[in-house]
């Protein structure tokens, strides 16, 4: 059977060439980079060769890059580690309702710790109003945490404009960027961020290697205790070869930045149109505007029919996509992202993720477009809210759909 | 995650559609939840001829769905009253435990079906 990823939002391939970079890490070049001995000089300089390549994708300088396991740790890290570092500045946060959990949950947390925080609204379209942030912050505020780009709905946010604000009250800033590097432009200075995170297997390094941007100056409790590792910042032996995979895939990442935007938001364009064309009572989740979007990122509600009843079609044909229904999120609730969006509750529970990746070809989008009207109509046959009169019952007791306002 | 049996009853869904003039519908689940099964029941002599079932949901819901439309058929009113949530999901060799409280209704929504049918021939 044709297979055809089409979910790299979750996690993408480790391409060829970051493999080959870092297999020898595994063999030969075993040492620990923080050991005097030859076998640790084997090493301790692909991990600073590795920083460099990272510093270069966001422009910043590689004593900034601090290494980590993973992205959700990054965004731990800046926002517990600013919680404690500056609390006696203040208390309060600001964040969105969109986060990735990674983010949202943590501010709960602290909320939980005496911490208040606000979580902005965004419109229809998922966008923030940003006189809605700068009205927001307080004497009290610590922190300004917003996405680079969502994850569900691949909006981009004005991470330039915000920076502004953010220096204009001199509140830092700190952005989730795991979806934005390697598909968009990320500049931390131009955009005056004090805190970046981004993950390597979101762009094409291995799982469980991420690295944080520390502004230089910017004072920030450390999350992990133990080891002297990365200046004292972050605490345990250094994972080489996930490291060096993420440079290599960060450099790959800065010197391909033009053609896969344009490559993926082709094809991405092709599936949008594709399916708007195709299939009737459809809506898109997310910036009508495409240049605000990822380029790489499709999300469609199917009017009548639930998402993961869509996926496992879509997977019996090879076809692997994401959804934010509650049955897929593992919870009773649909995505939290198309609750703040206010996006009607039958339409959230069949949000559809489409992520699309270089590894794509225009005859897999064909493929897509010939098998996924069929499935949509034959579930829609099956719904009891198709061609219906009267309307549906909209409540239960044991389930609610979180809208954070 | 899910057994071969509901993907069987998942992609090859038994006894879908509407029965005109059934003697019976009921309908559960509501949208928030993401669940919504609406059973249509064809009943003489006290026997269950036909069922058909509309159903809004995960794979689950259809499967389960599905089940209790084969399980049904046939069975007396009284011996399809003994059907349960359990005893479909059980038919089906399992459940995901997740998928237990909001996925699993269908054997409410025949007992709605008969309540319905009841109403109509008290
Ligand atoms: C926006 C965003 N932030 C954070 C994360 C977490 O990254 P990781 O899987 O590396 O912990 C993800 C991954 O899904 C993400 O999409």
């Amino acid at each position: 059977m044709k297979k055809i990823y089409l979910d790299n939002n979750a996690t993408m391939p480790v391409k060829p060439e970051v493999l080959e970079a870092l297999l020898p890490f595994y063999r030969e070049q075993f040492g620990n980079p923080s050991s005097l001995h030859w076998a640790g000089r084997m090493v301790s300089g692909a991990v600073e060769k590795a920083r460099e390549q990272v510093a270069a994708l966001i422009n910043c300088s590689p004593a900034e890059i601090v290494f980590l396991s993973c992205g959700s740790e990054g965004d731990n890290f800046a926002i517990k580690g600013t919680a404690d570092a500056l609390k006696d500045k203040g208390n309060h946060i600001i964040t969105t309702s969109v986060e990735h959990p990674a983010v949202m949950e943590t501010c709960e947390f602290l909320e939980r710790n005496g911490y208040d925080v606000t979580y902005l609204k965004v419109d229809e379209d998922g966008m923030l109003n940003l006189a809605d942030l700068e009205a927001a912050i307080t004497d009290k505020t610590i922190l300004i945490s917003v996405m680079w780009a969502n994850n569900e709905t691949g909006n981009i946010y004005p991470i330039e404009e915000i920076g502004k604000i953010a220096k204009k009250h001199q509140v830092r800033f700190h952005t989730d960027a795991v979806q934005a590097a390697g598909k968009i432009p990320v500049d931390v200075q131009k955009a005056n961020v004090d805190l970046a995170v981004i993950s390597g297997h979101k762009l094409g390094a291995p799982k469980g290697v991420g690295a944080i941007y520390i502004r230089r100056g910017t004072r920030l409790t450390r999350l992990m205790h133990g080891g002297h590792q990365e200046r004292n910042r972050r605490a345990g032996t250094h994972n080489v070869a996930g490291i060096v995979g993420m440079g290599v895939a960060c450099e790959l990442a800065l010197q391909n930045l033009e053609e896969n935007y344009t490559y993926v938001r082709k094809l991405r364009d092709k599936l949008e149109s594709g399916i708007k064309e195709l299939v009737p009572e459809i809506k898109l989740n997310g910036h009508p505007n495409p240049d605000l979007r990822l380029p790489n990122t499709l999300n469609i509600s199917f009017a009548y029919i639930e998402g993961e009843a869509l996926l496992l079609h879509f997977d019996l044909k090879g076809i692997a996509a994401s959804s934010g229904s509650a049955c897929t999120s593992g919870s009773l609730e649909p995505s939290h992202v198309m609750g703040a969006m206010c996006v009607e509750v039958i339409l959230a529970h069949s949000s559809t993720r489409f992520s699309l990746g270089t590894d794509n070809t225009a005859e897999d989008i064909d493929f897509v477009l010939q098998e996924l009207p069929p499935i949509v109509q034959r579930l829609r046959e099956m719904s009891p809210l198709y061609n219906r009169d009267e309307l549906t019952p909209l409540s239960c007791d044991e389930c609610r759909i979180i809208r954070r306002i | 995650m899910y057994t071969d049996k509901v993907m069987d009853h998942f992609s090859n869904p038994r006894n879908v559609g509407e029965i005109e003039n059934a003697d019976g519908v009921g309908e559960v689940g509501n949208a928030s939840c993401g669940d919504i099964m609406k059973i249509y029941l064809r009943v003489e002599d006290n026997v269950i001829q036909d069922v058909k079932f509309k159903t809004f949901g995960c794979g689950a819901a259809i499967a389960t769905s599905s089940m209790v439309t084969e399980m049904a058929i046939g069975k007396t009113i009284d011996e399809a009253l003994v059907l349960t949530n359990q005893t479909v999901a059980e038919a089906l060799d399992g459940l995901p435990p997740a998928k237990m409280h909001c996925s699993n209704l269908a054997a409410d929504a025949l007992h709605e079906a008969i309540k319905n049918y009841k109403e109509h021939n008290a």
